[in-house]
This record gives structure tokens, sequence and C-alpha cells, in this order.
């Protein structure tokens, strides 16, 4: 019950991180920074594999509510990207933590959220071989939110205070 | 407040410098694009003629509006005049590499760049 109040908490703040940037202008739909999963990268790292996933897919479910396109491709598209990042995450937790850290998590969950996305992108919206290149400004933008949002989740893992949005409240007034 | 690279690790380090290769490889390989090596010319949804870019000429294309008039020059194609009311084919300028398409909606002209590797035989929405 503990774990399930727990869970719903890190999936509001995950919800509210993808609110505030989806307030942000992107030049190219899709990319964007992907702040809600530094929320999974913590949760990852402090409660383990399964509790990311409910984390993610929890926010993923309330975003499309919130953002009013549940069941529409850009829902699809959220949680492709999200499966496929989880999928990478189940892989990559297992490396050894004396030399892999956040940004190693991050970087490798943001690749293949965008290759998720894209495949399905390719193989459902846009069967054009035009999509091929917009592939390396997707990588771009996977390497430097991957890196940026792994060195924050760093950041807060290395933090004594346990409690999450406690100290995102903090940091933020 | 530590700096950003006290969070890094070895193997972070590893990751980075491989994401990095990834992405300047794909953009490579993604990027080049094929050399054209020549222009289809529709009219009507039919193949009008296929001309090689090597040779430079000028082609007049009929359609419903009129004569729309290709330009190949340099082994570039380009509509150089064409009677549609907004003119967005000829505002599209020189079309350079294979992929590479101009569509006069209007005149039902189009000319489309092709190279050696076509990727797919056709597409249908």
């Amino acid at each position: 019950m503990a774990e399930d109040h727990h869970i719903a908490r890190m999936a509001a703040l995950a919800l509210g991180l993808s609110v505030l940037e989806a307030a942000i202008p992107s030049p190219l739909p899709g990319v964007k920074p992907g702040l809600a999963n530094i929320v999974t990268l913590i949760v990852l790292a402090r409660y383990g594999w399964r509790t990311a996933v409910w984390v993610s897919l929890l926010r993923v479910l309330a975003g499309g509510l919130l953002f009013g396109n549940f069941l529409a491709p850009g829902f699809f598209l959220s949680l492709g990207g999200a499966l496929c990042s989880l999928a990478m995450l189940a892989a990559s937790q297992h490396l050894p933590q004396r030399w892999f850290g956040p940004v190693t998590h991050s970087i490798l969950a943001a690749f293949a959220h965008i290759a998720g996305q894209l495949l399905l992108v390719y193989f459902w919206l846009i069967p054009h071989t035009g999509l091929l290149y917009l592939v390396p400004v997707f990588a771009v933008a996977a390497l430097l939110f991957g890196t940026v949002n792994g060195l924050i989740a760093a950041h807060f893992l290395s933090e004594p205070d346990t409690d999450l949005a406690k100290a995102y409240i903090l940091k933020t007034h | 407040m530590h700096s950003p690279l006290a969070y890094l690790k070895a193997g972070d380090y590893l990751i980075l410098v491989s994401g990095c290769l990834l992405t300047v490889f794909l953009a490579l390989t993604l990027w080049q694009g094929g050399a054209a090596d020549k222009a289809i010319i529709r009219s009507g949804g039919k193949i009008f003629r296929e001309v090689p870019l090597s040779r430079d000429q000028l082609i007049a294309v009929p359609g419903p509006l009129g004569i729309s008039r290709i330009s190949i020059h340099n082994r570039q194609a380009r509509i150089a005049a064409d009677p549609s009311p907004r003119q967005y084919c000829v505002r599209q300028g020189w079309l350079k590499q294979a992929g590479e398409i101009a569509v006069c909606l209007p005149n039902q002209v189009s000319i489309e760049l092709s190279g050696g590797n076509k990727r797919y035989d056709s597409l249908n929405y």
C-alpha cells in the first residue's frame, strides 16, 4: 500500500515534468528533453526496474488523458518509446554499477526511445524513406538530452534525502 | 553542487563516446544522399520522359493548363516555368540529389531525380 502511494507520487512528479516541458517550443515534433525520464532513472536506481516500469507507464497513460491524445498516434508514440526505453533499462541495469551510472542508462534509454518511435512512425504512420534524413537529428537530440537527464538524475541520486518529491520542491524554492 | 563531470564514471564515458560515434556514423551514412543520374518527368501521372542529367537541355511538357518548361543544367534539374497559379514547383529551385521531387499539381507535371540505387519500387498510401 505504501509502495502504491509511492509509485503514484513518483508518476505524478513525472507527469508534472511532462506538462512543464510541453510548454517548451520544439523545432521538430518528437524532439523534446524528456524530463520525466529523470524520475524514471531515479526510481530505477533506488527502487528497481519493476517500480520504474509502473511509474513510466502510469505517466504515459495519465499523460495521454491529460494532453487529450489518449489512443491517438501521439499516445502510441509515447507508449512505444517508453516500452523500448524500459526494455533497454531492463538490460542495462545489469551493467556493473562500479563503472556505469545513471548517465549510461539515460543515454541508452534515450536511443532506445527514439529508435522505437522512429520504427513505429516508419511502419505505421509514414512509410517513406525520407524519414531516414531525420534520424541523425533525433540521434543528436537523444545523445544531448540523454546525457543531461542522466547528469540531473545522478545529481539527485547523490543527495542524501531519499524523498524525491521533497528534494525536488526544496530545489525549486 | 558538484561539477557535472563528477557524476560520470568510466563506463559512462564509454557510452557517451559510443553515442557520439553512432550519431556521426548515422549522419555520414544517411546524409550523403545518392548522386542523382537521371530525371523522371511525369505528366498526368504517366511517365512523360526519362532523361539523363549528363546533358544540359530544356524540355517542354504539356499539361492541362499549358506547357511546363523543365531545365536540366550542370547535373541539376528544375522547373523553369509553369502555368500553375502559385508557382510552388518553380520556387523550389534546383533539385540536386536522388529522391528530390518537384510537383506542379495544377498542371499535373512532376520531376523526380533518381539515383543508381532506388530503395523501393513503389509506394502507395
